[in-house]
């Protein structure tokens, strides 16, 4: 019994260890632990807070955009199910507040036009080696996977953007550096882009750091995984099924296995091994066991 | 219950199955005979199969969709994710299922070793499988290569770069499998065109796997040889279908779990930061599934060396089945063994962890001393075990314990104890 | 009799997880096949602007929408009335044309033969307006099918004048 029980345990074991040695790999040679939140996006049911992404989109726009381009959004993503969920209108009338370069027409010139609804996000330089020269030299990253790309994900990002320091004492740090507590290697080029009351909200939020970066983190969860809610509920669906046919197929499993004798076979085995021991021995069988 | 020759029921399933056997193969195939006492562990040849066959149509879809160049590689896969209806399913389902693919796959082969199903006479079902498994890492690899981020970028210089161990050619070699001076759209290309044709060598050799495992007949968890035409053996439909499914749909329960509630989990951050030629991620990790022969690579104080010994650690296994010159097959009635097999189902996961480690200091010491023992293990345990080890008995058959003999008494009650604990908890 | 019912407890349960099984199956196909469709980008890019101030009498521009031609044609008066004048009883497919147009000047259709989908050619026919060379289609000034093996007229495609210097298709 305990033979059988270490034997199982340590098969359990196996399986889990090598299923978490991915995690434990991957994990970062710790800094400071990120500060975490209750995202509403968590969780097997996690969804979206609509407010805050559409107050998160409008941070984007105010704050972040002129320098991080999220090129893989377009703006019809803004009224999508799932998403910010803008009305069709107010999704066209932000497409149209940016000038997309289009063409080239038939004198075979490039010229710009509104944005419409299946244009991208319109990116604030036409290149990287432009946005890292207009930068200091650091590229801004683009923000469209960015949550995905970085241990820790949407806690990092905001730990980031609530992590800005004065350098400890004797903390050297070249000009356009910030020390930032979250980042790797703590400094930063980037200047700490969110304060209290940067944008003002429309529908009366307090606008204080806190609350910004929340929005804005949440808006990028959603812009690299805009089919999160999709893919929470399909899972679900997916799961109830599961569990019905599992229990099914058990059942019947049971059933077809049933007709090969009506004893399961250990049994079997053992009544067998039973008769022939109490044949030799002379023993009752139920003092054996 | 032996198996039956098929026998046309009707005129035009005789026309037909004598011009060409299908009729006779299905016919094969439902009734083929297998171990009445065959435990879940089994169950992963089955598990695999829907595993290729996922991959394999999961991966055609991908094809539509993405496109192989270094400028839009990436694009096309966040176009695949965003954009193509489904796409963030077939993509999750693709990527998340490698990783279960090869969690069955060591399962399958963990299961190999543990019980023997390696000897004679299955020495080829055992050398096509590692065949298998070798493919299985190159169409993985050159998979991860494709979305084009940085650790796709890196792993394929790391990798490729092996070959440029080789004395004198090697960098040669290392060109001519970039097609350039460096990992660039060339080698984008042909890795997609041949991580498009390895499954499908794969799914041959697959049929070549079963075909030479369906002439010797399953092993089993005693390892004693059944009586084909006995009430030992129960006919392959519907009783092992059954069974299979009932574990695959509990396998299932994981894929999904991670395809959809933690589809980047067994990822890495970085490759979703497109390629960049000019930075070097500060770790490259390759995948969990290959951790443990990039730990054995970095053990290995010398450049050649660490090729050599990597690529040592797969082929050793080739010579497994003369290595291991033990008569009785299942590690049920070999207590040394035994022990010494989890030892090393120990050595691999701590090799694997290893891998993911900085090579330095403790880590790499760790490292060389369990890449020793795997070695170790296979070059001069084995054959060492064959000779010296003192084996329980043999039961006379898979149904019946050895028992009509004066003496035996202890013994099966051990054996009682211990075939319970092998078989009836995970059997049920 | 227990027997019997037992029996049918059995096939129900094997019915069930058939069933059961099935639909799954099938539920697991559909993103299968639904991927091949058109996707959320390409359905976004739906409508186009063209503008069309600068086209004169007698002349067609092409642009492309959907990844197809479409014809802008902007006809003379003679045109007009030819396209007017035909009988309904004469045609394969009757339509008038005032049906097919929302400004008679304007002639706006899919430039793609409704045979087998080759692209007609301009001023060139029996009615001296379009002509698919692939199998011998002849259109008339209104984009009707008159001779040849083409089923119907060429499409309209849903288009609206935004001013009197832009059409927006789709």
């Amino acid at each position: 019994m305990l033979e059988r029980l270490d034997n199982l345990s340590f098969k359990i074991f196996l399986i889990i260890f090598i299923l978490g040695i991915s995690n434990v790999s991957y994990s970062a040679e710790n800094k400071a632990e990120f500060i975490e939140n209750n995202w509403s996006f968590k969780g097997v049911f996690g969804t979206f807070d609509r407010a805050s992404l559409q107050r998160g989109y409008q941070v984007y726009q105010e704050v972040c955009s002129g320098c991080h381009s999220v090129q893989h959004l377009s703006y019809r993503n803004l009224s999508e199910k799932g998403g910010p969920e803008f009305s069709p209108e107010e999704a066209k009338a932000i497409a149209a507040q940016f000038e997309v370069t289009d063409g080239p027409n038939e004198d075979g010139e490039m010229f710009t036009r509104p944005g419409r609804l299946s244009d991208k996000f319109v990116s604030p330089f036409p290149n990287a080696k432009a946005a890292a020269a207009a930068n200091g030299g650091a590229y801004p990253p683009d923000m469209s996977v960015l949550v995905k790309a970085r241990k820790g994900g949407a806690d990092y990002i905001y730990s980031l953007l609530m992590g800005y320091e004065e350098a400890p004492a004797g903390y050297e740090l070249d000009d356009g550096v910030y020390y930032n507590k979250y980042m790797s290697g703590n400094k930063i080029k980037m200047a700490e882009p969110i304060s209290d009351g940067i944008v003002e909200y429309i529908d009366g939020t307090e606008t204080t750091k806190a609350q910004i970066s929340k929005d804005v983190t949440t808006f990028l969860v959603w812009a690299g995984d805009p089919h999160l809610e999709e893919r929470h509920r399909m899972g679900f669906k997916v799961f109830f099924f599961l569990f019905i046919l599992l229990t099914l197929v058990y059942l019947s499993k049971q059933k077809v296995w049933s007709r090969f004798g009506s004893k399961n076979e250990e049994e079997e085995v053992f009544d067998k091994a039973e008769r022939a021991v109490s044949k030799y021995e002379g023993e009752d069988p139920d003092t054996f066991r | 219950m032996s198996e039956e020759k098929y026998v046309p029921k009707t005129k035009l399933a005789e026309w037909f199955d004598s011009r060409l056997p299908l009729l006779s193969l299905s016919h094969h195939l439902k009734s083929y005979p297998t171990p009445k006492n065959l435990n879940y562990w089994w169950t992963f040849g089955g598990i695999l199969t829907f595993c290729l066959i996922t991959q394999i149509v999961t991966g055609i879809i991908l094809a539509m969709h993405y496109v192989a160049h270094t400028d839009y590689a990436f694009a096309s896969i966040e176009h695949i994710m965003r954009d193509v209806n489904y796409g963030w399913l077939m993509r999750y389902v693709h990527s998340n299922g490698a990783s279960m693919f090869f969690l069955a796959v060591y399962i399958h082969i963990f299961r190999g070793l543990y019980f023997g199903s390696y000897k004679a006479p299955r020495e080829m079902i055992w050398i096509i499988g590692l065949v298998i498994y070798l493919l299985m890492m190159a169409t993985a690899f050159m998979g991860y290569v494709l979305p084009w981020g940085q650790m796709s970028f890196w792993g394929a210089t790391v990798i490729t770069n092996l070959f440029s161990a080789i004395p004198f050619i090697g960098e040669s070699v290392t060109n001519w499998l970039w097609g350039g001076f460096s990992v660039d759209n060339p080698t984008l290309n042909r890795f997609y065109s041949l991580h498009y044709l390895f499954p499908f060598l794969i799914f041959g050799l697959v049929i070549l796997h079963v075909w030479s495992l369906h002439i010797p007949g399953n092993n089993n968890p005693i390892g004693i040889d059944v009586k084909k035409g006995s009430n030992e053996t129960m006919p392959f439909h519907p009783y092992m279908v059954m069974k299979d499914l009932l574990a695959l749909l509990t396998f299932l329960l994981l894929f999904f779990g991670f395809v959809f509630f933690l589809p980047d989990f067994l990822g890495h951050p970085d490759n979703y930061i497109p390629a960049d030629p000019l930075i070097t991620p500060a770790h490259i990790v390759p995948e969990w599934y290959l951790l443990p022969f990039y730990a054995i690579l970095r053990a290995i104080p010398s450049k050649l060396g660490g090729v050599i010994f990597m690529f040592a650690s797969i082929f050793v296994l080739v010579g497994l089945p003369w290595l291991d010159s033990s008569k009785v097959r299942s590690a049920t009635f070999r207590p040394l063994y035994r022990k010494f097999f989890w030892v090393l189902v120990v050595t691999v996961i701590l090799l694997g962890y290893l891998g993911a480690k900085p090579p330095e200091g403790i880590y790499l010491l760790l490292a060389r001393v369990a890449t020793a023992y795997y070695f170790i293990h296979f070059l001069i345990l084995l054959p060492l075990l064959g000779r010296y080890e003192k084996t329980d008995p043999l039961p006379m058959s898979i149904s019946d314990p050895v028992l009509d003999k004066p003496g035996v008494m202890d013994k099966f009650k051990e054996m009682a104890g211990k075939y319970e604990g092998e078989n009836v908890g995970t059997f049920r | 009799m227990t027997k019997e019912i037992k029996g049918k407890r059995r096939d129900f349960l094997y019915t069930a997880t058939y069933t059961i099984g099935a639909v799954g199956l099938g539920a697991a196909i559909w993103p299968l096949v639904d991927q091949m469709n058109p996707d959320s980008s390409v359905k976004a890019l739906s409508t186009t602007e063209v503008d069309i101030s600068s086209v004169e009498r007698g002349k067609t521009i092409t642009v492309l929408w959907r990844g197809k031609p479409i014809f802008i044609r902007r006809r003379t008066k003679q045109e007009i009335d030819e396209a007017a004048a035909v009988d309904l009883k004469d045609l394969k497919d009757p339509e008038k044309d005032s049906d097919r147009t929302k400004n008679p000047e304007w002639l706006v259709m899919i430039g793609v033969c409704t045979h087998l989908g080759c692209v007609p050619l301009d001023n060139k026919g029996e009615y001296n307006a379009w002509f698919c060379p692939c199998h011998g289609s002849h259109y008339d000034t209104s984009g009707r099918i008159r001779k040849g093996p083409a089923p119907t007229n060429l499409e309209i495609p849903k288009y609206e004048f935004v001013d009197s210097n832009t059409i927006k298709i789709g």
